[in-house]
């Protein structure tokens, strides 16, 4: 196949979705010819913006400018605590819908990753525990934070990296609550149970990014970076290889492709997308305990994602949003003592009436409508 | 084009109604007060009867003060701190509350103080939170504690373990977090200085279920264990200790012999008879005002305790406070609520258990009670009065700089081997 047939076949749309549906093989045998290349010798834009236009639609617009928009309309508490929360969630979340959405690979183990980002900044950098942190400037604590994350990450990765389904999970989750148990009584270097208290967000060109509205713009820009650098990954030939090696990881390897490398790799950049989400919640939160790499803490992420829907990096995000405004709102719509079965039965309902959660609700109502009903019915199957 | 334009529109009215949802509209004849206590977690039945404590306290008034309606707005936690700034965050900033009260322990306690330095038109005043850091290490100008703290609940006790029930070798069990370390900060000052000996302390973090590891390390030759758990672990602590046929007397901390415990349904509570402990109150108090008290509670709450717990009565007095100062006020919360932080500050509280007045830290100074567990004729345990100790304060009446000495409570401080 040569580069030119490749390039086609990636921008024929065919490869944007990430479980296999049935019936796929008709509908691709129903997409027009792809259009001849015309424009070999001539100078033109640059192959990825040509690309990007093709695949950014109105839509995309006018979410980007919804959310870059929303601190205007927001109070600070919704801007903040619902806003940026769910933001800095879903990216770490979205590490999640990654690896198992992309990668076959559910690993329990996300949040310990994002929360070793958030103990080194505590422990780099300035906290109120001055016994213990070591104060460096918060540029130098969040440059090794990444690192010693997706370090964590790939040595996660590398011992689950033979198991498959449940094992995977389980060995993720207990790599998860063992690391909840050593911050939880390491006084030396991860403070016990107080952890660290007053590790906020620095000031930068003049700005508190700590505050409402700039933390949010933060949020923003690492959600949208990390929800790019997922898309465009997949579309890549690591990325095609990656998805073949969840579909059928033997064939992959009689082909020649390293599926533990691959798999490992799917891990540290998971590793890497989670680490600043981890980064986002320290300074969002302001402190970091052991409660924050807890089991409940663990097990919220694989909620959010399951939520959100596995089949399309945006939900993650959505499933974190549903999540925080249930976390914040359900003691309003119910009784205090009763709440958090409203969060659990929400959670039952999506998950037995959608198993592909809120955007596979979405899509099976776009499917109700009588415009564009083709194109939408092409993408989601039967 | 149509389904996008449809698909779009949804997004930005979806948008747009979460925006608008953002604006509270507060009602200007009734005064906000958020409530904050831990209604999930270990001290699930502690945060409930905070709360009907709290809730007595504006049945009290019959929901009114100074002319106004009083509003509840309830928030929970589960012992953690982040959870606890989140939920007292969504209380001060989307719900508008005036003032906020909680929370309930000690750790969320010293975050909840930090969060309350970045809103300084707000009132924070304590729900039962007893960490000493929270008022003694960088204290907060519009947070008040008027409940004492976990230090002052034991003062009292070391004297009347070594004088008088004969108890020279201890072993301290305890959580691993601040609460315990100010009780046991308590306890041994007085203890370590007139002669008895800790020569071994185990830290469990909170929530531990298994403590047979712990139970094997006690030492044959201490005469009591000084057991400062509360809630379940307690529960599970005394539980499995009588199991492993272990009969040393003990020594509880404030929470450890309260009413959450002592009304656990298990076979071993007969072997919390004779058990000493301290604390802010005593069911067996004769005062004509705490009688009171307990008859409001136990009238008010059928489903409540048989005797108000520690919770039902800290949460009370400072719901109470809080009302008390709005009242002397009349109301008047203008001005950055200035006038009221002044008169919370000057505020001669007449609490179930004697006067409280705050220090110059906000910190209550009151009274402590040393009690045993008994038996009462139908059957119910309950805490008897031995000793009643008034006017304790924040430096356990000693000066600064002899406090500042023995240091706050942590792992190893205060230690006498």
């Amino acid at each position: 196949m040569s580069a030119a047939d490749w390039r086609k076949a990636m921008n024929s749309g065919a490869t944007s979705q990430a479980w296999p549906r049935p019936g796929r093989a008709d509908v691709r045998a129903g997409t027009p010819a792809p259009r001849p290349r015309v424009d070999e010798g001539r100078a033109s834009a640059p192959r990825w913006l040509v690309s990007l236009g093709r695949r950014v639609r109105p839509a995309h617009v006018i979410v980007l400018a919804a959310l870059i928009a929303y601190p205007w309309v927001a109070s600070p508490f919704f801007t903040f605590q619902i806003g940026a929360q769910s933001l800095a969630l879903g990216l770490i979340a979205l590490s999640l819908t990654f690896l198992a959405g992309y990668g076959g690979m559910v690993s329990l183990a996300q949040m310990t990753v994002a929360g070793i980002a958030g103990y080194a900044v505590a422990i780099f950098g300035a906290s109120g525990t001055n016994e213990v942190s070591l104060g460096w400037p918060w540029w130098l604590a969040v440059v090794l934070a990444l690192p010693f994350a997706m370090l964590a990450a790939i040595v996660i990765g590398w011992l689950s990296v033979r198991t498959e389904g449940i094992y995977t999970i389980m060995i993720t989750l207990a790599i998860g609550v063992a690391f909840y148990y050593l911050v939880l009584q390491n006084y030396a270097v991860f403070n016990g149970f107080q952890g660290f208290q007053r590790v906020l967000a620095p000031r930068v060109f003049g700005v508190a990014w700590g505050d409402a509205v700039p933390f949010y713009y933060l949020a923003l820009f690492w959600a949208l970076a990390g929800y790019a650098a997922v898309i465009w990954v997949v579309r890549t030939p690591f990325g095609i290889a990656l998805q073949g090696i969840r579909d059928n990881p033997r064939r992959m390897a009689t082909l020649g492709f390293h599926v533990t490398a691959h798999r490992v790799a799917a891990y540290a950049l998971a590793g890497a997308i989670a680490a600043v989400g981890g980064v986002l919640m320290v300074w969002y939160n302001g402190l970091i305990s052991p409660g924050s790499v807890g089991t409940t803490a663990l097990i919220n992420v694989l909620i959010v994602s399951v939520l959100g829907g596995l089949r399309h990096p945006i939900g993650p995000f959505v499933g974190a949003l549903a999540f925080v405004l249930l976390q914040n709102f359900a003691i309003d719509l119910f009784d205090r003592e009763r709440f958090n079965l409203v969060i659990g039965t929400v959670f039952l309902l999506i998950v037995l009436f959608s198993p592909d959660g809120l955007l596979g609700w979405w899509s099976r109502l776009a499917a109700h409508w009588p415009a564009g009903g083709a194109r939408v019915r092409s993408r989601s199957g039967p | 084009m149509t389904y996008n334009r449809r698909r779009s529109t949804g997004w930005l009215v979806g948008v747009a109604i979460v925006g608008l949802l953002a604006g509270g509209v507060q009602a200007q004849d009734s005064i906000k007060i958020g409530l904050l206590a831990t209604l999930e977690g270990p001290f699930a039945a502690g945060g409930q009867d905070g709360m009907r404590g709290a809730e007595l306290a504006v049945k009290q008034r019959n929901g009114m003060v100074a002319g106004k309606k009083i509003e509840i707005l309830k928030a929970s936690s589960d012992a953690k701190p982040d959870v606890a700034v989140n939920a007292t965050r969504k209380l001060v900033e989307q719900d508008k509350v005036q003032i906020m009260v909680g929370p309930l322990s000690g750790s969320e306690g010293i975050a909840v103080k930090d969060y309350s330095k970045t809103q300084p038109g707000i009132t924070f005043v304590n729900g039962s939170s007893g960490a000493q850091a929270t008022t003694l290490v960088n204290p907060s100008t519009n947070f008040f504690r008027f409940n004492t703290e976990g230090a002052q609940w034991m003062v009292g006790l070391g004297k009347y373990a070594y004088e008088t029930k004969g108890y020279k070798k201890v072993m301290v069990i305890a959580e691993d977090y601040s609460f315990p370390y100010s009780q046991v900060q308590g306890f041994m000052t007085e203890y370590c200085k007139i002669g008895g000996k800790v020569p071994t302390k185990a830290w469990v973090p909170l929530g531990t279920k298994d403590y047979s590891s712990v139970i094997a390390t006690i030492p044959k030759d201490v005469d009591a264990l000084v057991v400062v758990l509360g809630g379940a672990d307690a529960v599970n602590f005394l539980t499995q200790y009588e199991q492993a046929g272990g009969n040393k007397p003990m020594v509880g901390g404030s929470i450890t012999v309260d009413q959450t415990v002592l009304n656990f349904k298990g076979k071993r509570r007969e072997s919390l008879l004779g058990t000493i402990s301290a604390g802010p109150i005593a069911d067996s108090y004769e005062g004509a005002e705490w009688k009171k008290f307990v008859a409001d509670y136990k009238a008010n709450f059928k489903d409540g305790f048989p005797s108000p717990s520690l919770f039902a009565f800290v949460y009370y007095i400072n719901m109470k406070a809080a009302l008390d100062g709005l009242d002397a006020v009349k109301g008047d919360l203008s001005g950055g609520q200035a006038k009221y932080r002044e008169a919370l500050t000057k505020l001669k509280l007449q609490t179930p258990t004697g006067e409280v007045v705050l220090d110059e830290n906000r910190q209550a100074i009151g009274t402590t009670f040393v009690t045993e567990v008994a038996k009462a004729a139908d059957g119910g345990f309950y805490n008897k009065v031995v000793k009643v100790i008034p006017k304790v304060d924040q430096r356990l009446g000693m000066s600064k700089a002899e406090f500042d000495k023995v240091g706050l409570g942590s792992r190893d401080v205060p230690n006498c081997p």
